[in-house]
């Protein structure tokens, strides 16, 4: 009798939107419809409670809100297009209402303008590299986006080479570009990754992990030997130590950092450090 | 038990024959347990297929092809239920931005017209009409029918009813698994 009632309750929560804050850092499944803070407050708890009375009715202060990834506005609410942890960002400057997104977690990388990827070179066709990105097509980069290129000065790049490079132009009707130069012609860590080393694939949700400002797991690493490593947002990481020994260890630690609890990951690097 | 394994791929390049300009291309590819697929799974891949073009959400995705492969592990009846279910787990594990939803009911109904929902595959055969349909989980609205035998009217209305009922059950084991999955990251 009990799980009828309940059943029955959740079936008319389905249809109803919630308050995107009541559902912060909670898992949301596609096709539900989030109400912004404003608007809950216009439809008020219920019918009992009295409103104010507004001298200009119908002017409401409206709040910006930036719509992230994993979302899309419908109407005046925000439908979830993917599965994970609904997130929300204060607005820094005090400006607008601030972000919200969805921490989905994926394999599959979608080019984004301004993400900085690694990149396999494909082909050489005329003044352009193909490069396969991951994505669903290949991004192109041209030969003269690379630190002090001229016409005359041609980059030594080859088919099979690694490049580290940013997009410019990602979005879902155009063939993405990138290149290897910041906006004031400088490199800036980008363009061809040196020839040794280990390109292996993770999924993305590990990327941003790893790349979150104070993260352990980095700082764990690189007290355990010198190394250098490069992320590509698209789920690439290359590793390079001193032996190959070394490298194929950094690179099975990363891999399974994904699946490990905080303390599993201690004992690991606990044990390592010992040897 | 019926178990189906589902794998999705995209989006991904697609052969400039197939692709449509401004969505993308959905192709659902279903293997049988034993054999070469043959009409019948042709049949189920496009009603498959159908289901998925009203839920996914194309239009980000232009030019590219999202491929679902389902493989049939085995099959104890109620199968196209069990891979539309599988079909929908995978599509949002991949992280493909859908706009609801769906799942998979089977409902048969024989000679005396009592309703069975989840036939066996002896229910099945012995049932005097199976019909399985495809429901969002937004409105519980009918995305798919496909039905095969004799019923009324009446009958087909109450065969709805009892599948969204049950459909909440389905949607409410999306929810506890999803949830499990992310907890633990």
């Amino acid at each position: 009798m009990a799980e009828a009632a309940a059943v029955a309750a959740e079936s008319l929560a389905g249809g109803r939107a919630r308050a995107a804050r009541t559902v912060l850092n909670q898992v949301v499944l596609p096709g539900e419809e989030l109400l912004l803070p404003e608007q809950e407050d216009a439809e008020g708890p219920g019918g009992g409670g009295e409103r104010p009375l507004r001298l200009n009715a119908g002017v409401r202060s409206r709040v910006r809100v930036v719509c992230g990834p994993g979302l899309r506005r419908c109407g005046d609410r925000l439908l979830v297009t993917k599965c994970g942890r609904l997130r929300h960002k204060e607005p820094g400057s005090g400006s607008g209402g601030g972000v919200y997104w969805v921490d989905s977690q994926q394999k599959r990388y979608v080019p984004v303008k301004g993400d900085h990827v690694i990149g396999i070179v494909t082909a050489k066709s005329g003044d352009i590299f193909k490069v396969d990105v991951g994505g669903s097509e290949p991004a192109s980069l041209s030969y003269l986006a690379f630190e002090g290129a001229t016409k005359r000065n041609r980059p030594n790049v080859q088919v099979g080479d690694l490049i580290y490079g940013q997009f410019v132009v990602a979005n879902k009707d155009m063939e993405p570009e990138m290149v290897c130069i910041d906006s004031c012609g400088r490199a800036n860590g980008m363009g061809v990754i040196g020839h040794d080393g280990l390109l292996f694939k993770v999924t993305l949700g590990l990327i941003r992990k790893l790349l979150a400002p104070d993260c352990e797991i980095i700082q764990e690493v690189g007290k355990l030997y010198p190394l250098e490593i490069v992320f590509g947002m698209n789920g690439r990481i290359w590793v390079k130590a001193k032996t190959i020994q070394q490298t194929l260890i950094l690179a099975n630690i990363l891999e399974a950092c994904e699946h490990m609890t905080a303390d599993q990951r201690k004992q690991i690097f606990s044990r390592l450090a010992e040897s | 038990d019926t178990s189906v394994l589902a794998g999705v791929y995209g989006p991904a390049e697609v052969k400039v024959s197939k692709e449509i300009f401004n969505k993308a291309t959905l192709e659902v590819i279903l293997r049988p347990k034993i054999g070469l697929p043959g009409v019948a799974e042709k049949s189920r891949e496009q009603l498959i297929r159908n289901t998925c073009e009203a839920v996914v959400l194309g239009a980000l995705h232009p030019r590219t092809s999202i491929t679902t492969v389902l493989q049939v592990v085995s099959d104890a009846g109620s199968l196209l239920a069990c891979c539309l279910n599988a079909t929908c787990m995978a599509l949002v594990d991949a992280g493909v931005p859908m706009r609801a939803l769906f799942c998979g009911i089977t409902c048969a109904l024989d000679s005396d017209g009592t309703l069975v929902l989840d036939p066996t595959a002896k229910q099945e055969k012995e049932a005097r009409a199976v019909l399985t349909f495809a429901l969002d989980s937004v409105e519980r609205k009918l995305l798919m029918s496909t039905t095969k035998g004799l019923y009324s009217d009446a009958e087909l209305q109450q065969c709805l009813a009892a599948a969204q009922a049950a459909s909440q059950h389905v949607f409410r084991f999306y929810r506890e698994s999803l949830q499990r999955r992310y907890s633990k990251s």
